[in-house]
């Protein structure tokens, strides 16, 4: 018996066409991007600059339009949502921003920061308004009282907790976590982890979780998704990638990462090279440029995501090494 | 080690706020030899890179000033100054000179109006008296010695024409310019993809192979520590709360601040067992306290497990632990 999974993204694409009159060719920032997500899982997308990982997540809850392919979230395409569905839809779908001193407006009061996606859904009376915003400042683990302050007063911890309060007041079923953690100090970021994972378990909540960091979605992440330049290089449950990774980027990514032992591991692998332009990526595989096991088939066609074990995707050519 | 080309002691570095002078460095020491290469870490508000600032004489001007303390420096020449107590104008004679600056976001490093080869020829010419062909010429060189490939052209480039990794090579191109025996690079990576990262980290322990300079790295990157620096020096608002060899400080914290840091960070493979066990990951509680109301006494007590009365009482003394390695922590024995 299969479950429905809770989000679907098939053959997702995103082009930005270049500015009026100017010269910049379009950038292929998503090349055809399929997943799923099951009810009440996590998958982490990971990547570095230009991978396309927040425009997946943009696109996924229509912040931006994909050129083409298919988002259906709870059976509903949400690529073909007209505005007041779609506003609708956004009740169940929340957005998590990186950088909690540009996501707060310095002018509102925590309170009206919290209560402001209940007023524009029309949900509840200003009590009860109030009443949910107090609820979720105790889900963070902030103090009631938050409520009448301004952003200001609050420590980078403190105000990405609020973030997270503000995606939760609505009650919505599907989170974009993107890279909510990045900007914070390393005492902080494993505080905040944990309490996304304890909510997440809590709430039963299904959840797509951004990071440039492999170290940091490994805790909360049932299954992570490796993109390079605009395309999914790897997918795997997340036990399944850290002890086998298995395409030659994410051995790269992995090995540099520098760990507070490098005196105990062995010799890092240093990848030459740039990443280069989505504006004109590499053809057939993109990665094949800083690759060390590139051959020259590897410049053909497009690598086939394929599995090489149970649930374990791979998109390339090279079984012969790997 | 011979003679440090570096040796901060006593310093103290204060910001005019509000009419108060508020420390946002207290009581700093550490030496740096030549080859030899010191972290400073810390979280937000540690006070890593005032104390950088301080060293460059870069702080914000009617705001910021060093209180006490002497920050000596061993120059090229081989005369030592107390870079505390220089006037401007001989600080900016050795800016660039005697020490080589290296800072995080290259892009708001370099002028974007200017082509890199300019721009790294500039201090040639200004510090060095070379004649503009000369320092064109040194500047090539030099873009070369950072690993850019086709140096003649890229140095007729313009930084909006570089890629992120290749403008931090050519500002480490520009730090080295006029053979600096110190260079201070302050975040130098945390802006970069962690390939990049791992390139930038190689280059520049290989530049220090070659010219035997000594670097002061700022980070708050554990991990990047680890690669990096044969010593460490943790800060926590505001002091240092340790102090040691990198393998030794992590192998043996001897402060609880340390320790937390240490285990804090995610760890490649380990994550996915304590998911596993229920167990969440580990933490430091509470908040990084401000400075303008610090706690008496010591300043994490209030986020430690091992705080007791006296932690609250006055503020530990920097102790040594061995011979190389000390901590700021009274019950540093039983850690």
């Amino acid at each position: 018996m299969t479950q429905q999974p809770y989000l679907s993204v098939r053959n997702l694409s995103k082009h930005f066409k270049p500015a009026a009159f100017s010269r910049g060719a379009v950038v292929k920032a998503l090349q055809d991007i399929s997943f799923d997500i099951p009810r009440g899982q996590v998958v982490g997308l990971v990547g570095e600059s230009g991978s396309g990982k927040t425009t997946i997540g943009r696109s996924v809850l229509r912040l931006i339009e994909p050129t083409s392919g298919q988002v259906m979230l709870d059976g509903v395409d949400v690529t073909t949502l007209s505005g007041a569905q779609l506003r609708h839809q956004r009740r169940k779908m929340q957005y998590i921003f990186q950088d909690p001193f540009a996501s707060l407006s310095p002018r509102m009061t925590i309170g009206q920061v919290l209560t402001e996606g209940l007023d524009i859904q029309g949900i509840g009376t200003r009590a009860e308004r109030r009443a949910r915003a107090e609820k979720a400042l105790m889900a963070v683990e902030l103090p009631v009282d938050a409520f009448d302050r301004y952003a200001h007063e609050f420590s980078g911890g403190q105000r990405q907790r609020i973030g997270i309060a503000r995606a939760l007041t609505l009650e919505p079923d599907f989170i974009v976590a993107d890279e909510p953690v990045s900007a914070l100090d390393v005492s902080i970021q494993a505080q905040v982890i944990n309490l996304l994972r304890d909510l997440q378990t809590r709430l039963g909540l299904t959840m797509l979780f951004i990071s440039h960091d492999l170290a940091v979605v490994e805790y909360i992440c049932d299954t992570v998704i490796v993109l390079y330049l605009g395309r999914i290089m790897e997918m795997a449950p997340a036990a399944d990638l850290y002890a086998r990774p298995s395409h030659p980027y994410t051995r790269a990514l992995l090995s540099a990462i520098p760990s507070p032992d490098s005196a105990t591991r062995p010799q890092r692998q240093i990848l030459t090279g740039d990443i280069p332009s989505p504006a004109n990526p590499p053809s057939g595989c993109v990665f094949r440029t800083r690759c060390p096991f590139a051959i020259e088939a590897c410049a053909g066609d497009v690598p086939a995501l394929r599995e090489v074990a149970p649930g374990h995707l791979r998109a390339c050519i090279r079984d012969d090494i790997l | 080690m011979g003679a440090p080309i570096l040796d901060i002691a006593g310093l103290r570095t204060v910001f005019r706020i509000g009419g108060a002078d508020i420390a946002a460095v207290e009581d700093m020491e550490l030496t740096i030899a030549a080859g030899e290469t010191v972290a400073l870490v810390g979280e937000s508000g540690s006070g890593k890179s005032v104390t950088s600032l301080s060293v460059m004489g870069l702080l914000p001007r009617r705001v910021g000033r060093i209180a006490a303390g002497k920050v000596m420096l061993s120059r090229k020449s081989g005369e030592v100054i107390d870079l505390a107590a220089m006037s401007d104008e001989t600080l900016r004679q050795i800016r660039g000179n005697d020490i080589g600056m290296v800072f995080q976001e290259p892009m708001t490093s370099l002028n974007p109006v200017y082509t890199v080869g300019e721009q790294i020829a500039e201090p040639i010419r200004i510090h060095l008296g070379k004649p503009h062909r000369e320092a064109a010429a040194d500047a090539v060189r030099l873009l070369a010695d950072v690993g850019i490939p086709d140096p003649a052209r890229r140095a007729q480039q313009y930084p909006h024409e570089l890629s992120g990794g290749m403008r931090q090579r050519v500002t480490i191109a520009m730090a080295l310019a006029c053979d600096p025996r110190m260079l201070i690079a302050d975040e130098p990576t945390t802006a970069l993809d962690v390939t990049i990262q791992a390139q930038i980290l190689d280059l520049l322990q290989k530049l220090q192979r070659e010219r035997g300079m000594g670097i002061l790295f700022v980070t708050h990157n554990l991990g990047v520590v680890a690669e990096i620096a044969d010593r460490v020096v943790v800060m926590y608002a505001g002091r240092i709360v340790e102090s040691g060899p990198v393998a030794e400080v992590f192998a043996h914290p001897r402060h609880p601040y340390t320790k937390g840091l240490l285990r804090s960070v995610p760890r490649l493979g380990q994550a996915v067992e304590l998911k596993r066990a229920g167990t969440p990951l580990p933490t430091i509680r509470g908040n990084v306290p401000s400075l303008r109301n610090l706690p008496k006494g010591c300043a994490f007590a209030n986020r430690c497990d091992y705080a007791i009365a006296a932690c609250s009482a006055a503020m530990p003394a920097l102790v040594e632990t061995t011979p190389t390695q000390k901590s700021r922590c009274i019950r540093w024995q039983e850690l």
